[in-house]
């Protein structure tokens, strides 16, 4: 008996990505919310810190935690279409690679933490740096980190969706687990917006943990997702 | 394919939903190209049979094959032959109706300019040419319906598994959804691997349902199901 022809990867990928943009671009459900999110934690920061300049690790503090649950906000929410509209089964049935849903996921809350930074590190920026040098370094370190979120939390989220108390679990699972990669993150960023202009102080090294966390993280979801979509 | 000419074959076929059985001991042969109805009370287990033929439920126990393959074993080679139409639409809200053939039709890899002819030409059969372009989230119940057979037979499909298929439509989408989802003999289309369509439907009209099948499966709550031979 011949078995069906599978799809592609890079087509079925293709299509799922421009899905869930044009999704969003429609409807506006996860990025405004996660950049508003984003804003209004610097704001407190601002008044709640009393200053208006910050700098080494502080700053590095300050900008990270507010990415880390500007991004669960949209952990939460990325797999919901395809739980609540059945997207799941649809795609089970399907000739298509079961990891294709991961990486698909994975590139769009890519692409969405990639966005949020284009408007919120540019406001971090005005309300708290002196010197921007740093900044162009930075970017090199927020592309390694977001593919380290964006596996992760694809991971945690498609466990997550299933459960009534996905809010909760959410964050509750992606913590413990994302606290190597801040680690680093934060690590390498503190020298970055030191107040006297960045210094690469150790920068190569934290890097390499952020490149080595990214790359467990993207096997593991690659080689377990296949499990998570059975019944 | 000498046995498998028959594209179902079930044996002592069993369910389970944590401790509780939802289907046990069903046994079944149908052969290709035939029909077979579904009957039974509510909570008999009729959408839990379909799911384990769609290899989106495992077996808990017993032999399943579907069109050669052994289930759970063999379930990746099922994929993208099986025409399933669920209690749910499978249609995402924010999307067109026309948007969700057309990703469907990409996620299955269906050449482009084909998809677009066989979209165009499904929708206008079942009258939702016009209304293509509405969000389905502004759909009413029968149009997600109508939209939902479209996608279930986008790819044409050698089985088709339909979990009570008129629900929500007037007679008027009855009739046209014949083309689509009625008999095999009926159906205006092929399936791709040009082999004969299966048809599987749950129905809860059991005058209809045994004018219209091959075969009758009755299941019932507790007790052993019933197989027989409809009377034509
Ligand atoms: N997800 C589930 N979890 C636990 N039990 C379930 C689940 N789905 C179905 N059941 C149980 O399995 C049995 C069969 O359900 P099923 O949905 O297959 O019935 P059905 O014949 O399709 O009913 P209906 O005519 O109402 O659609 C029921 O007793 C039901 O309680
Ligand atoms: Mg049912």
């Amino acid at each position: 008996m011949k078995s069906a022809r599978m799809t592609p990867f890079r087509q079925a990928l293709g299509a799922i990505v421009l899905k869930d943009l044009r999704t969003e671009l429609r409807t506006m459900r996860s990025l405004p919310a996660m950049v508003l999110f984003a804003v209004t934690t610097f704001v407190i920061f601002r008044f709640g810190l009393d200053r208006t300049a910050l700098s080494g690790s502080l700053a590095s503090g300050v900008i990270w935690t507010t990415l880390l649950f500007a991004a669960v906000l949209g952990i939460n929410r990325i797999f919901l279409p395809e739980r609540e509209e059945g997207g799941f089964d649809a795609f089970r049935l399907a000739p298509v690679d079961r990891p294709v849903l991961f990486v698909a996921k994975a590139a769009v809350l890519f692409l969405y933490l990639v966005v949020l930074e284009v408007v919120v590190v540019p406001v971090f920026a005005v309300f708290f740096l002196q010197e921007w040098s740093g900044l162009v370094p930075l970017v090199v370190i927020l592309l390694a980190t977001n593919l380290g979120f964006a596996a992760l939390g694809t991971l945690i989220s498609s466990m997550a969706v299933n459960s009534r108390a996905r809010d909760l679990l959410v964050p509750l699972l992606l913590l413990p687990l994302v606290v190597p990669l801040m680690i680093a993150a934060t690590g390498a960023t503190s020298h970055l917006l030191d107040a006297g202009g960045p210094s690469y102080d150790k920068f190569g090294t934290w890097l390499l943990v952020l490149g080595l966390y990214d790359g467990i993280f993207c096997l593991v979801g690659y080689a377990v997702f296949e499990f998570l979509l059975e019944d | 394919m000498s046995q498998s000419e028959n594209a179902i074959r079930l044996r002592d076929l069993g369910r389970d939903y944590g401790e509780r059985p939802a289907l046990d001991g069903v046994g079944l042969e149908l052969p290709a190209g035939s029909s077979l109805a579904v009957l039974g009370p509510n909570g008999s287990g009729k959408s839990t049979l379909l799911r384990v033929l769609a290899s989106l439920l495992r077996p808990s126990r017993g032999e399943v094959s579907v069109l050669g393959c052994s289930l759970p074993r063999e379930a990746w080679k099922l994929r993208g032959q099986i025409g399933y139409l669920g209690h749910e639409p499978l249609l995402y809200e924010d999307l067109t109706g026309r948007e969700n053939l057309e990703f469907q039709a990409r996620l299955y890899g269906l050449p482009a300019a084909e998809a677009r002819q066989r979209i165009e030409s499904d929708l206008e059969l079942l009258g939702m040419g016009r209304r293509a372009d509405y969000r389905v989230s502004d759909y009413s119940a029968g149009m997600k319906q109508r939209i939902a057979i479209c996608r279930a037979v986008l790819h044409r499909p050698a089985l088709l598994l339909l979990d009570e298929p008129d629900s929500n439509l007037d007679p008027e989408g009855r009739e046209a959804a014949r083309a689509l989802i009625g008999r095999p003999d009926e159906l205006r289309w092929e399936s791709e691997a040009d082999r004969p369509v299966t048809r599987v439907a749950v129905s809860h009209d059991p005058e209809k349902a045994r004018a219209e099948a091959d075969q009758v499966l009755e299941l019932t709550i507790g007790g052993a199901p019933v197989a027989r031979r409809a009377v034509a």
